[in-house]
C-alpha cells in the first residue's frame, strides 16, 4: 500500500484516535503514516458487537421472566460468553452457568456480587436490579 | 519525581514490537519496529481449529504474546529483567521503585481495564503491552506504543489492568532491557530470524501452520457454503479479519511490517534478493487486504448469496505468494 492510499474513514470503533500503518513513499521506502482507522475494521468490529447486542437483549427478556439472572445479560453486555466471564472471575464455567439460575443468584454472597459488580464496572446495586446509567 | 523528562512518544503498528523497539532505542539502541519484528520471528501463519476462543478457532497472523520479548534476546543477546508477581502491593511498589531509579519499563495488561481506550476495543484481551516512563501527581505516565498520544493512568486502574484473570493473565508482568550496547553487528542476527522464518512458513510439520495453515483456512472457508447456521458463518468470517486486525494493526499489518522489516535487512546486509522479497512480500500484504475486505463484505450483507469459493481463493493466492517470498529466503548468503 502506498502512502497516499491509507485508509481514512474516520471510524466511529476508534473514537478519534488514529492508528499507525506501515505504507511505501513515494520513493518505495517503508515509512509509517496515520490512518482514522479502515471501513474493514469497523464492519468486522460492529458485527461482534450487533452480536453480542443482539444477546444481551434476549437476556435482559430473560431477565425480567425470570429465567435467568442479570449476570448473564451483564455478561453479553461487556463482551464476553460464560468461558471468557468464568475466566476473568477465576471461576469455572459450570460455576458461572449456575450463577445464572435467579434461585442460585439470588443467594450469592456479597463478597461475590462485588466481584461480579466491579468486572462489569458497575455497584451491587445494579448488578441486582438490572438498571443501567441512573 | 514530580518533573519526569516527557518521553519521546512514538505510535508505532503493533505494542509488542513497539513496546520492545521504544525500550531498546531509550536505552541507547536505536532500532525500527520492523526491525524488532523481523529479528525476533514475530511473524507466522497458525490456524489452530481445536482451540477456541468464544466459539471460533484460533487465527493468528504472528507468533504468541512474549515471543518478540524471547526473540529479540536470544538473536541480540541483550538481557531482559522480567518478573511476574502474586501481590499486586510488591507490583506496585516495585513499579513505583524502578521509576525512581530513572527506569522506564514495559508492562503486560488488559485492554478491557485500561480507561484510556475506546470503549468499543474495551475486549478480554490480556496481552497488551505498554510503557510506564514517570509517575506525576500520583499517577502514572504511560507511552501506549498504538496510541497517538501519551496517556496517564491511575493506579488502581493500572492495577485491575496488570492483574486482570484469565487467558494470557499478564500477572503483572513487567519488564526492560539490562545493559544495551548501543550498537550490534546485525547481519548474522538478520540471516538467522529469516533462515527461521522461512523454514517455520514453508515446511511446518503440520498443515495448520505457514502457507499450509493458510491453504488448510482456504479450505475451511470454501466449506462455510455447506453450513446451515448463518450466524456462525458471519462470525467465522469476522473473526478471521478481526485476528488479522487486532488491535493496532491494519489489514495485513504484520505481512506489511515484514516486508518493511526485509528492505531495511536487505540495506544492512546489501542483498538484492531481500529487496525483491520485500517488494512480494507487500504485494502479499495488499492481497491480505482484499481478502479482508471481500470477508467484511460477506459479513455485512445478511442473507445475500456469498462466493465462499472466491474468498477461498483469495486466501491461496495468499499462501501462494508467501510461499514465494519464503523460497526466495531460505537460502540466503
Amino acid at each position: 500500500m502506498r502512502i497516499d492510499e491509507t485508509p481514512q474513514d474516520h471510524i466511529r470503533t476508534l473514537g478519534g484516535e488514529t492508528k499507525a500503518l506501515y505504507v511505501l513513499d513515494d520513493d518505495g521506502r517503508y515509512t509509517t503514516a496515520r490512518t482514522t482507522g479502515w471501513e474493514v475494521e469497523e464492519i468486522v468490529l460492529n458485527q461482534v458487537i450487533e452480536d453480542f447486542q443482539a444477546k444481551a437483549e434476549e437476556a435482559r427478556r430473560r431477565v425480567r421472566a425470570g429465567e435467568t439472572s442479570p449476570i448473564e445479560y451483564y455478561m453479553y453486555k461487556n463482551w464476553m460468553d460464560p468461558l471468557t466471564l468464568a475466566q476473568a472471575m477465576g471461576l469455572f464455567r459450570w460455576q458461572v452457568r449456575r450463577h445464572f439460575r435467579p434461585a442460585v443468584f439470588a443467594r450469592l454472597s456479597e463478597a461475590r456480587l462485588r466481584a461480579y459488580a466491579r468486572l462489569f464496572h458497575i455497584d451491587v446495586q445494579m448488578l441486582k436490579t438490572l438498571k443501567e446509567d441512573p | 519525581m514530580d518533573s519526569v523528562a516527557p518521553f519521546p512518544h512514538r505510535q508505532y503498528a503493533h505494542c509488542e514490537s513497539g513496546v520492545v523497539a521504544a525500550l531498546l532505542t531509550h536505552y541507547g539502541l536505536a532500532i525500527s519496529e520492523p526491525m524488532v519484528f523481523g529479528i525476533s520471528g514475530g511473524l507466522t501463519f497458525a490456524y489452530i481449529p481445536f482451540i477456541k476462543i468464544t466459539n471460533l478457532p484460533i487465527i493468528s497472523y504472528r507468533m504468541f504474546p512474549h515471543a518478540i520479548i524471547q526473540g529479540i534476546q536470544k538473536r541480540l543477546g541483550i538481557r531482559f529483567r522480567t518478573h511476574t508477581y502474586r501481590d499486586p502491593a510488591r507490583a506496585h511498589g516495585e513499579l513505583v521503585t524502578l521509576l525512581s531509579e530513572g527506569r522506564v519499563v514495559g508492562l503486560q495488561t488488559s485492554v478491557y481495564w485500561l480507561p484510556y481506550f475506546p470503549d468499543e476495543m474495551r475486549f478480554q484481551f490480556n496481552a497488551h503491552n505498554l510503557i510506564v516512563y514517570g509517575m506525576e501527581d500520583g499517577q502514572f505516565l504511560v507511552s501506549d506504543p498504538i496510541a497517538d498520544h501519551l496517556v496517564r493512568i491511575a493506579p488502581a486502574d493500572l492495577e485491575n489492568a496488570r492483574f486482570a484473570k484469565g487467558t494470557l493473565a499478564p500477572r503483572g508482568f513487567l519488564y526492560y532491557p539490562e545493559r544495551v550496547p548501543s550498537s550490534i553487528a546485525m547481519e548474522e542476527p538478520i540471516r538467522k530470524a529469516i533462515r527461521k522464518t522461512a523454514q517455520m512458513m514453508l515446511y511446518a510439520p503440520v498443515p495448520l501452520i505457514g502457507v499450509k495453515g493458510i491453504r488448510t483456512l482456504a479450505g475451511r472457508i470454501e466449506r462455510l457454503r455447506r453450513h446451515p447456521d448463518q450466524r456462525y458463518v458471519r462470525n467465522f468470517l469476522g473473526h478471521i479479519v478481526r485476528m488479522q486486525e487486532e488491535i493496532g494493526t491494519g489489514g495485513g499489518g504484520f505481512r506489511v511490517m515484514y516486508a518493511a522489516f526485509l528492505q531495511e535487512a536487505g540495506e544492512t546486509l546489501g542483498l538484492p534478493v531481500l529487496k525483491e522479497a520485500s517488494l512480494r512480500m507487500t504485494e502479499a500484504g495488499d492481497l491480505w487486504r482484499t481478502f479482508a475486505l471481500a470477508c467484511a463484505r460477506a459479513c455485512k450483507r445478511k442473507g445475500e448469496p456469498v462466493d465462499f469459493t472466491a474468498i477461498a481463493n483469495l486466501a491461496r493466492q495468499c499462501a501462494d505468494f508467501e510461499q514465494q517470498v519464503f523460497r526466495m529466503l531460505r537460502r540466503i548468503e
